[in-house]
């Protein structure tokens, strides 16, 4: 799995994101805005973000509440039309594929995990339903007998029960409902949903967050079979660092709608470069390091509609300085990593 | 150690419903002594929440306490009348919950809540009550705290409002904070902020602290002692350090071993197959026997007490050893 992380193995890599910006319009109403003499409001939720996915490995994006990891999820499997920048999958253009006639082919490819599994169930629908509407809505049940000679719905029925199995569930859970799940349960239902149509990448927005940890565990134990048994690209967004460290092949970093460090896990985790990512670390309270003391972080995230000039991080950097608050580092190499940061180009830290 | 402050002796809970009565938490004892940060971890429906409602008498009805009983400073508080619980609430018991925003009044400002908060526990004039107000924020860390006590809860960050809330328990010098699940909300560098300032404070003015949470990186940064709660009981209660790397109950085992961990890598996670059972189905026996890889027959018929299991105490059968000692 290593030698592919780096992204070169196997050629191109499955999923190209490049200089992906999404920009929302946040402006009162025009009246309001006339009246009160204001301009129009943007938020840059995403700026300038580009990484690749080799097939068959997981990125991991990270950062708090507001960085901007949920809309470059959104983006990517095309609930956003995004405002500059492209994605490509497999080579392919999806914002333009999506509203062609083959868009229904590319959907087919790659599925999406949401975060809540109370909110993303429909409660009126049987499991057979959830699970087999991806399954009936792409027309992978074919319509007429097969060999067995099987009805349509028989065979859906079948299918849907070998996805529940590939989860870890009961084929006989077909006839339930959601309410009668536990979370983990309906995250499974969830995935196995994602699953019917045989993608080859998964969006995966908080897929644990919402589950107590004996429960994610069993989670994320399912999500690295699957991956393990069918060679399953992921991209992971959560804000659990050590879930990432568990689940990852690459790492990126996000602070206020820009990618600040983008490195393979290993190196992230033992050579962090940017002092946010330094100070995100040093945040996490771990078991096992009970009794250290850990340096608190200094202030908090911006108003992400006034954000700092210059390096958006740079009124919490202890290392910021004058270039800092003027100039918008660019994510360079160094050593192995890309990371956004004038100090780390400048040799200061 | 000298005398704890909280007792709490085979404290009962129960939930009459439609379907019967719920016992929601059954046999919980614990202790904490001043100046010290007693953790309570589970998973969801485990109990903790509710175990903080009952101590600080904030059941939600229909829950009742229906046995045990809960002693503050050697006094029973658990069969207070309403009113004294009230009066106990603020001046000698803080609480902390989870969500900052829903736990201050959004037409108040923040000084106006706790000039009214200080008032109400110390006789104290207005203008003694605000320059407390203003040392309060500041303890707590909110830089212009002159300017901002006039301001409103919304015109302050998640963070920023936890602090204010934190100032708030703090604000009748109480002696026992409760504080449910205080940094669930907050984003992971706001949360090093919280627990840092609240051990700073609880050392500080002396108080005892009883903190649920569900994180065991939390726990593991800030509680001297910690117990380990499933359905609805306390299954081992100890150290921290020894609970975390020695647990002797299989269910804090596999509570500890599913935790992705920062400094090592492991392929797969350990795993507790199934769920905590519903209330309504609480196995007979060992509540977590049906979950447990090391069950035997006798945890399937008799429920084990808390037994002395090296550095801990632990409701396991593997532990007994015969020579109980009175709980």
């Amino acid at each position: 799995m290593s030698a592919e992380a780096s992204g070169i193995a196997g050629g191109r890599p499955l999923v190209q994101v490049k200089n992906l910006a999404k920009t929302f319009d946040v402006s009162k109403p025009w009246l309001n805005r006339v009246l009160e003499r204001n301009g129009r409001q943007f938020v840059h939720a995403v700026d300038d973000v580009s990484f690749e996915i080799a097939k068959g490995t997981t990125l991991a994006l990270v950062g708090e509440s507001g960085c901007g990891k949920s809309t470059v999820a959104r983006l990517l499997v095309g609930l956003y039309q995004p405002t500059r920048g492209q994605v490509l999958f497999d080579g392919i253009d999806t914002a333009e594929t999506l509203r062609s006639r083959s868009a229904r082919t590319l959907r087919r490819r790659m599925q999406m995990i949401f975060q809540d599994p109370y909110a993303s169930l429909n409660p009126r629908w049987s499991v057979a339903d959830i699970v087999g509407e991806p399954l009936k809505e792409h027309g992978m049940v074919e319509p007429s007998g097969d060999a067995a000679g099987q009805a349509p719905s028989r065979r859906l029925r079948a299918r849907v029960a070998e996805l529940l199995q590939s989860v870890g569930l009961a084929a006989a859970d077909v006839e339930k409902y959601p309410h009668q799940f536990s979370g983990g349960q309906r995250q499974r239902i969830s995935i196995a949903r994602a699953l019917a149509t045989h993608p080859e990448f998964l969006v995966c927005d908080e897929p644990t967050s919402a589950l107590d940890v004996s429960v994610q565990a069993q989670v994320l134990n399912i999500m690295k079979d699957l991956q393990r048994r069918q060679g399953l690209t992921y991209l992971f967004i959560s804000h659990n660092l050590a879930v990432v460290r568990h689940v990852s092949d690459q790492v990126g970093v996000m602070y206020l709608g820009r990618l600040v460090e983008l490195a393979e896990k290993k190196t992230l985790f033992t050579h962090p470069r940017h002092p946010y990512t330094r100070m995100l670390l040093d945040a996490i309270p771990d078991i096992h390091m009970s009794g250290r003391a850990r340096t608190p972080v200094q202030g908090e995230v911006p108003n992400p509609l006034q954000p700092p000039p210059g390096c958006t991080f740079n009124p919490r950097c202890p290392h910021a300085t004058e270039r800092c608050r003027q100039e918008r580092p660019a994510l360079l190499p160094s050593g192995h990593t890309l990371v956004a940061c004038h100090a780390v180009q400048e040799g200061r830290i | 150690m000298n005398a704890p402050l909280l007792e709490v002796r085979h404290l009962r809970v129960e939930f009459p419903t439609r379907l019967g009565t719920l016992v929601a938490l059954d046999d919980v004892s614990f202790d904490i002594a001043p100046g010290e940060i007693l953790g309570v971890v589970g998973e969801s429906g485990a109990g903790k929440s509710l175990t903080g409602s009952a101590i600080i008498g904030l059941l939600d009805p229909p829950g009742r306490v229906a046995g045990g009983e809960v002693r503050f400073d050697g006094r029973r508080i658990d069969n207070l009348p309403y009113e004294d619980m009230r009066k106990m609430r603020g001046r000698h018991i803080g609480a902390i919950f989870q969500d900052p925003l829903t736990s201050l009044d959004p037409l108040y400002t923040i000084g106006q809540q706790l000039i009214e908060t200080i008032q109400t526990h110390l006789p104290l004039s207005t203008v003694d009550a605000r320059e407390r107000a203003i040392r309060l924020l500041q303890e707590t860390g909110i830089s212009a705290a002159e300017q901002r006590l006039d301001q409103y809860p919304h015109q302050f960050s998640g963070g920023m409002r936890q602090r204010v809330v934190i100032a708030l328990a703090l604000a009748g010098e109480p002696r026992l904070i409760v504080a449910d699940e205080p940094t669930t909300a907050l984003d992971v560098s706001i949360q090093a902020q919280i627990i840092s300032l609240l051990r700073r404070l609880c050392k500080e003015q002396g108080a005892a602290v009883m903190l649920v949470t569900h994180d065991m990186g939390v726990i593991a940064e800030t509680c001297d002692r910690v117990a380990v709660m499933y359905a609805g009981r306390i299954v081992e209660i100890g150290p921290v350090a020894s609970v975390i790397h020695a647990p002797a109950h299989p269910y804090s085992t596999g509570l500890m071993g599913s935790i992705p961990a920062m400094d090592e890598e492991r392929e797969r996670l350990l795993q507790i197959d199934g769920a905590m059972p519903r209330l309504t189905a609480i196995p007979r026996g060992c509540a977590f026997n049906p979950r447990c890889p090391r069950v035997f027959d006798r945890c399937r018929v008799e429920r084990p007490d808390l037994f002395d299991a090296g550095a801990t105490r632990a409701a396991c059968w593997l532990h007994d050893s015969g020579v109980e000692k009175a709980a």
